[in-house]
This record gives structure tokens, C-alpha cells and sequence, in this order.
């Protein structure tokens, strides 16, 4: 089959996670893949981005699959359960907004800018080698940092599920895509609904 | 009657990465409304592809009378 210009957006991936080493300022551009998929799914997409443009995805999906890197695994149950995947999502949004917070605290100059990367919410990295300064404030910065240690959390995450279970169960409780399934399902039944209500059944 | 190998999706654990839609090699996958995958019956040949592939595991072979 022949391959689109898509199939390749695990470069992009790639490059993203490698740039943060050297210019940590580059983390800025993985808002794209948190404004992406929303903007599809709120705009009739469904889970589009998933299917097709998730970079992340290709690329666990290569290393797994492509080099046998996964053990090919079942999933268990209970990280495919709904339980498992909300709770998972809501956590990772008060994660989000704790990192959010602390940009704030930056941006309002209640405290100074903290040169680490997070990993898994727990391991402080020291990470001052990638920051070079910034022609804006501080919290610019800070954002970058705590950015980043969101998209390397989810990538380390990714992969030791890719080499414990299937290569893509990362896809199974990526908060993004529970997110987006989300939206997908209340846009179908407030479709129906409309339906419904324009053939008048109750 | 004549028995055919299908593929399920349990549509509670489906949680509509397209994996298998872009494995199966005759197209018959389709992510209905980005909620759920939908297997084209006809189409599909019960190769198994995309039981393999799917990381939730969400997709059982079963055998159809037709």
C-alpha cells in the first residue's frame, strides 16, 4: 500500500522529543498535538487525529511492531477498563493544571524560573543544559519545562506499555485520544437527539 | 450451512484508535463517528489481522453461519 505524507509523522515525533534536548523552548510546538485532535473531534472528526496523524502512535507502533521491541502482550483488563481510563485522564489534567499553576507563580513573579524536567510527576531532572535564555518573561520558559515533562512522561509511559503489552496500548488510556472518544460520542448522541426531535419522537 | 470466520468488536472496550482499520487488507474497518470500529461483514474475510493488532483487544474472531 502506498504510503501518505502522514505515515511519516513519527519523524516529527522524533525530532520533537530530540529538540528538547537541545532548545527546551521547542516544547511550545507540542501544543499542536493538544490543540489538533480537540479542534477535529469538536469539528466532526471524530478521533481523526488518532487514526491517522498521531505521530506518537506511528512511532510506538514502528518500535514495537516494525523492530520487535513489544512483547505483544494483552493489555490487562483493568487498564482497558473505563474505570482506568478516566481516572487516568483526570489525573492527568490535575497534573496539567498543577504545571499550569506553576507557570502562573512564574509568570507573576511569586517564584523563579525552575530549570528541571518532571518525569512520571516524581524524578526532578536538572535540564538547565537546553535553556538559553528567552526574549520573553520567565514564565515563557517555565511553560517549556513543564511541558515537556508532560510529553516525556506520556513517552515513557508509551513505551514501557509498547514493551510490556501490544505496541500501541498507549492508545488505550492516552488521555488525548479518551478525550476525544469523548467528544466523538457526545456529538453522535446530541446528533441523534436532533434527529429525534425533528421526527418528533419522544 | 456453511460457517464464516468474522471479526467482533466489543464495542465497550473499543476505544477507536484505527489500528485495525489500517491493517485490514481489504478495507474493511471503519471508525464509525470516531466512537467505534465497524466491521464490514461482507468484506470481511476473517483474517485476523486486526485482532492481532488491536492494543485493547477488543476485536474476537467468531464464526458466523452465512
Amino acid at each position: 500500500m502506498k504510503k501518505k505524507w502522514y505515515d511519516y509523522l513519527w519523524i516529527a515525533t522524533l525530532l520533537y522529543m530530540s529538540l528538547g534536548f537541545f532548545n527546551i523552548m521547542f516544547a511550545w510546538l507540542g501544543l499542536i498535538c493538544f490543540f489538533v485532535p480537540l479542534i477535529m473531534s469538536f469539528t466532526g472528526f471524530g478521533k481523526g487525529y488518532c487514526n491517522r496523524y498521531c505521530g506518537r502512535g506511528q512511532l510506538f507502533g514502528i518500535l514495537g511492531g516494525g523492530l520487535g521491541l513489544s512483547r505483544k502482550k494483552d493489555i490487562p483488563k483493568w487498564m482497558k477498563s473505563k474505570g482506568f481510563r478516566y481516572g487516568f485522564l483526570i489525573f492527568f489534567f490535575v497534573m496539567f493544571f498543577q504545571m499550569l499553576w506553576n507557570t502562573y507563580l512564574v509568570f507573576a513573579g511569586a517564584s523563579g524560573l525552575r530549570q528541571i524536567v518532571t518525569l512520571l510527576w516524581t524524578f526532578k531532572l536538572p535540564w538547565n543544559w537546553a535553556y538559553h535564555g528567552t526574549f520573553f518573561t520567565e514564565g515563557v520558559a517555565q511553560f517549556a519545562f513543564g511541558f515537556y515533562g508532560v510529553m516525556l512522561t506520556s513517552t515513557v509511559l508509551g513505551l514501557v506499555t509498547m514493551i510490556l503489552f501490544k505496541p500501541r496500548s498507549w492508545c488505550v488510556y492516552c488521555p488525548m485520544g479518551t478525550m476525544t472518544q469523548l467528544i466523538a460520542k457526545g456529538k453522535m448522541k446530541s446528533h441523534k437527539g436532533c434527529k429525534r426531535r425533528k421526527l418528533g419522537v419522544s | 450451512m456453511k460457517k464464516k470466520r468474522l471479526a467482533v468488536v466489543a464495542s465497550n472496550e473499543c476505544v477507536a484508535c484505527g489500528c485495525c482499520a489500517k491493517v485490514c487488507p481489504l478495507k474493511a474497518i471503519a471508525i464509525l463517528r470516531g466512537t467505534v470500529a465497524k466491521v464490514d461483514a461482507e468484506k470481511c474475510v476473517g483474517c485476523s489481522t486486526c485482532a492481532k493488532e488491536c492494543p485493547a483487544s477488543s476485536i474476537r474472531m467468531c464464526e458466523v453461519g452465512v
